[in-house]
């Protein structure tokens, strides 16, 4: 019982999903809601479990896993590389950060149709979906992150004789990782999201293109089941992801108490 | 400077003075296109081994003369060296503890210690026995493996003055390094840092805020007063060493306090 006093969550989380449940399955029951409207949990449940034992489905989870993970790991590389840059030298900082705050202006789901039409309907394009979304979000932590050491870190590095990259390395450097993940959070989940809109507007493979079909075929309970697959997706990323912040960014939560 | 003049200097500086500053301004341009006369012909020199306080008002300039002689702001005109060696830039010779304890938050406090080690690409080896005897004289032994956030503040300090004092450098500069401490961990600090001080036998250069703290630690006191920042007096303490907080009552101290503290007045600053 202490257990439970002192971690609420555990019971009331369970529960609240149980009471949704049970009121939506009974709701759509009395009320007599058509299928293709709104299923019931049991019979999404059903269309789930059918799913996760079908082959096909796994082969199309693997395309979009594939797709998003590509994507995410480039839009990374591509902005560690840009947000170094930009932080670190100030002319490209001027010269080309306007430019990127008027491109992230763009709705970047409208350009799905142009990178189909420049890498066709192959994984590619929504490879580069995922990057160009989650590209964002990742460089402007890194920019702040790298922006924000500490000026008095950096004088005391400067008086014990540090040269400018033992500066950036052993302060800047640092002071970034817990705005890294930060960014690394939101952009995870924007991938899958490029990856599936990409597939939306063209593809043979993956989940996305799995939802279009089963609405083609008024399949609505497995357009759920897939959409609870896709969240799981994110949520087990997230998971991912604030797992290696509090491992490599673990001061974080902390740094603000400090002494200065 | 000529060559010839560095090695007198350099002569001169091997029994006497270790740090030399002469003739030394510091000129700001403001926004405005103005100039603000920081420091106006400042002289004076420390012998090695000597403990000097730098004492005055605020806007006095004793920060900025102490970032000076760290290598951290540029001089306008004049000459200030350390051990012979005109300051352009920080030198290896010299260790500073700051306001702030300035400890990086992901490294434990031995990392922490290690740092002008690092940055300096001393041998690491051989450098970690003496840090880890610094953390033991500044009564830190057992926190080597503790995250800064873990330690009081007054214990962050210590690992900060543990810190300037790793490589061993000859001149150790403080800038109001115990203002954001309570009175009762100041004093503590104080002796302190006069037991570091006589194992260590480095010469300290200390900017305070605090009067009798300056009179307590010094052999001088150097007294700044502002606009422009010039030095008004320096003043010898001849108090016997070593000092104890009893010695604070005495009306020796008292004279030396009153004395600096006019200086204080006439600049109409109550500290």
């Amino acid at each position: 019982m202490k257990f439970l006093r002192n971690r609420p969550e555990y019971v009331l989380v369970p529960s609240v999903f149980i009471a949704f449940v049970l009121i939506w399955e009974n709701l759509v029951n009395i009320m007599e809601v058509e299928e293709i409207i709104l299923p019931t949990p049991s019979r999404i449940g059903e269309a789930l479990y059918f799913q996760l034992s079908n082959p096909l489905f796994w082969s199309n989870f693997r395309v979009t896993s594939q797709e998003t993970l590509l994507g995410f790991t480039a839009a990374v590389i591509f902005a560690i590389i840009a947000g170094t840059f930009i932080s670190q030298i100030k002319v490209v900082d001027k010269a080309f950060m306007p430019y990127l705050v008027g491109f992230q202006a763009i709705p970047k789901i409208a350009l799905a149709p142009i990178f189909i039409v420049w890498f066709g309907f192959g994984m590619t394009s929504k490879v580069v979906m995922a990057a160009t979304v989650a590209f964002f979000p990742i460089l402007i932590n890194i920019i702040e992150g790298l922006k924000s050491a500490d000026n008095d870190q950096i004088r005391m590095l400067r008086v014990f004789g540090a040269t400018r990259f033992q500066i950036f390395l052993k302060v800047q450097v640092p002071c970034a990782l817990p705005f890294f993940f930060a960014g690394l959070d939101v952009g995870i989940l924007l991938a899958i999201l490029g990856a599936v809109v990409g597939e939306f507007l063209g593809s043979q493979d993956g989940l996305g293109a799995m939802v279009l079909l089963a609405q083609y075929n008024f399949e609505v309970p497995t357009m759920f089941a897939i959409l609870i697959v896709l969240s799981l997706m994110g949520i087990i990323s997230h998971i991912i992801v604030k797992a290696l912040q509090r491992k490599f960014a673990f001061w974080a939560d902390s740094s603000n108490f400090i002494g200065n | 400077m000529s060559k010839d003049n560095n090695s007198a200097i350099q002569d001169a500086s091997q029994e006497a003075s270790w740090i030399n500053v002469a003739a030394l301004h510091k000129i700001y341009n403001t926004r405005g296109g103005g100039k603000t006369h920081a420091l106006a012909d400042i002289n004076f020199t420390v012998k090695k081994g000597e403990f000097i306080s730098i004492v005055g008002p605020s806007g006095c300039g004793k920060t900025t003369l102490l970032n000076v002689l760290a290598g951290l702001i540029s001089k306008t005109e004049g000459s200030a060296s350390v051990s012979g060696h005109e300051v352009t830039k920080p030198l290896p010779e010299i260790g500073m503890v700051f306001q702030a304890p300035t400890l990086l938050p992901w490294r434990t406090i031995l990392e922490n210690v290690m740092v002008p080690v690092e940055v300096q690409k001393l041998d690491k080896k051989m450098y970690l026995e003496k840090a880890k005897e610094l953390l033991k004289l500044a009564g830190l032994d057992g926190f080597e493996d503790k995250f800064p956030n873990e330690l009081s503040g007054g214990m962050q300090q210590r690992a900060g003055i543990c810190r300037a004092l790793v490589h061993s450098p000859s001149v150790l500069l403080m800038d109001e390094p115990f203002g954001a401490l309570d009175a009762m961990t100041r004093e503590y600090m104080n002796l302190e840092l006069l037991r570091i001080w006589k194992e260590s036998n480095q010469t300290i250069a200390l900017v305070t805020h605090s009067i009798t703290e300056a009179v307590f630690l010094s052999d001088r006191v150097i007294v700044m007063s502002p606009r422009p920042g010039r030095i008004a007096e320096i003043i010898t303490i001849d108090l016997p060493r070593p000092r104890t907080l009893d010695m604070m009552n005495s009306d020796a101290a008292g004279f030396f306090v009153k004395k600096i503290r006019q200086y204080f007045n006439a600049a109409n600053v109550i500290e």
